[in-house]
């Protein structure tokens, strides 16, 4: 008896509904790409509260074509929040833990919401697009509790906008995608590294952000939903090859960047999570700052590690337990997978300080069989030098 | 959609070869083309005694992993050690080397709880 419609689990136990039926959900939120996922032959299953493409015809396919060439997709799920008012920029100085006081106009970073025991509540990138206007790009499924929490924290003079029904995204990604997005937005001067662009194109404005979750170099591309099926049109045509939350889960995951929900939560903060160099620790003051520094100054007990299996094994996923060789239980993947790349399993898990020394060798439980692996650096996945043709070594050096 | 007309079905995917008492068992063309990318698979010890239903074996996709349940029950006298190596035949030839394992059927009177290709074919559509 075989299940073959689990891809949005990775349990066993699940059996989401097929494909072929409507979603017995009836909470799920719809992207208004979802027709033409249909259309492309996408396997739309269900995803932080939305019914959202998987793949289309393969996860390896659609990661290589983002590791080699150009890929797209839909990221209409997320949620964005524009924060403006001349109190914008001093009150996200408190509420987020980067150094957002730092940014240029025209520039973004990678930031957190914490709670006030140092948690993380969500991971987001906060955008300038003006002295006094701020862009947020937050989760799928934290939109409602990000917005709660920032209500409950409001000043005077602040504006939050909630402007996640308005937008539909997408990220092209990939070392093609500059060709790809200047073929598709000729003329339009494309943002730097970590950049935000606001433009009017067709009479339809966009948002350019220069930035991914893949490794790759990239853009994600906010439009008004109703056009959104025409820009993925748009950029298929100019060389974008389209891809699932399936290939998006296995780049993230090679990279070591961390997925909110799986490897980070309220009850662990960012020096847990190895993320404490995006902190603005300078800073007079922001939520959760007491917690960081008294963790800071106490020590860590656990510490997010990355796992490399050192043969091969069943693939590892999130939930499995991670051993001491031969002995307890010392932790459990957050996130796991094959990578594509290396063609190895790959995780991460918090696990006792005690383990988290690079080479330290663990043991992952799958069915009650063991595999060797052993805690390695981030990012499992380094990119081969450019010029020159030695894949192979690279990867597995 | 490839359904051999010889061969019998589950409603969970799975095709059974039957000669004389002993069942081959694999997934369909159909299964694997919506599983895509098989990446691993674990395969039952020969020997082990299985009850229709048990699960018996499991085939990993990149995203999931998923149960292979005994079709009838009897004894596992075979795993294809071949898709333990190139877990991709069960993708590119999945009635042929991309088997799975074998059962000497205890009962070859609950062969007649399987379905034929007419009916899976219409369970599939």
């Amino acid at each position: 008896m075989i299940n073959p419609l689990t891809e949005s689990s990775g349990s066993l136990d699940s059996r989401p509904e097929r494909r072929e039926h409507p979603p017995v959900d009836a909470t799920l939120k719809h992207t208004p790409l979802e027709s033409l996922h249909a259309e492309l032959g996408g396997k739309l299953v269900p995803f932080a509260g939305w019914f959202m493409p998987v793949q289309y015809k393969s996860i390896i396919d659609e990661h290589q074509a983002v590791r080699t060439a150009a890929g797209i997709f839909d990221i209409s799920h997320m949620g964005q929040v524009a924060v403006t008012g001349n109190g914008a920029g001093a009150w996200l100085e408190r509420v987020l833990a980067s150094p957002v006081a730092a940014l240029a106009v025209g520039t973004g970073q990678y930031s957190f919401l914490l709670n006030d025991a140092g948690g993380v509540i969500d991971d987001l990138i906060v955008y300038r697009d003006a002295q006094d206007s701020f862009f947020l790009v937050i989760n799928a499924s934290m939109i409602d509790l990000d917005l709660a929490w920032m209500q409950a924290h409001l000043e005077p003079a602040v504006v939050l906008d909630n402007q996640s029904q308005r937008w539909a995204g997408m990220a092209v990604q990939g070392p093609e995608a500059v060709g790809v997005a200047a073929r598709a937005l000729p003329g339009v001067a494309l943002p730097e590294r970590n950049g935000i662009v606001r433009t009017t194109v067709d009479g339809q404005e966009i948002v350019i952000c220069r930035t991914g979750y893949t490794g790759e170099d990239g853009f994600e591309l906010f439009c008004e939903a109703g056009v959104g099926q025409g820009w993925f049109r748009r950029f298929i045509g100019a060389g974008a090859a389209p891809c699932g939350l399936g290939a998006r889960d296995s780049l993230r995951l090679e990279m070591g960047f961390p997925l909110n929900g799986n490897d980070l939560s309220p009850t662990r903060t960012p020096l847990e999570a190895g993320l404490g160099f995006f902190v603005g620790w300078d800073k007079p003051d922001f939520i959760g700052r007491a917690a960081l520094l008294e963790q800071k100054a106490a020590g860590l007990r656990e510490k997010l590690v990355a796992i490399r299996y050192t043969g091969t094994g069943a693939p590892p996923r999130a939930h499995y337990p991670v051993h001491a060789p031969g002995g307890d239980v010392i932790g459990e993947l957050s996130s796991g997978g094959l990578s594509p790349s290396l063609r190895e399993g790959i995780g991460m898990a918090y696990l006792p300080v005690a383990f988290t020394k690079l080479g330290t060798a663990v043991e992952v439980e799958v069915r009650g069989r063991k595999f060797p692996a052993v805690v390695v650096k981030k990012p499992f996945y380094k990119k081969p030098c450019s010029g020159h043709s030695q894949p192979e070594k690279e990867l597995t050096s | 959609m490839n359904v051999p007309e010889h061969l019998h079905y589950t409603s969970d995917h799975e095709w059974i070869l039957l000669e004389g008492d002993v069942a081959t068992v694999g997934i369909t063309d159909h299964a694997q083309e919506e599983l895509t990318d098989v990446v691993f698979v674990e395969l039952p010890a020969v020997g082990k005694r299985v009850d229709a239903g048990d699960p018996t074996a499991v085939v990993e996709s990149v995203k999931a992993a998923s149960d292979i349940y005994a079709p009838l029950g009897g004894e596992v006298v075979a795993g294809n050690s071949e898709v333990e190596g190139d877990p991709s035949l069960v993708n590119s030839d999945p009635y042929g080397s991309g088997w799975i394992f074998k059962l000497k059927v205890a009962d070859l009177a609950t062969v007649g709880t399987l379905m034929d290709a007419a009916a899976y074919k219409a369970l599939i559509g």
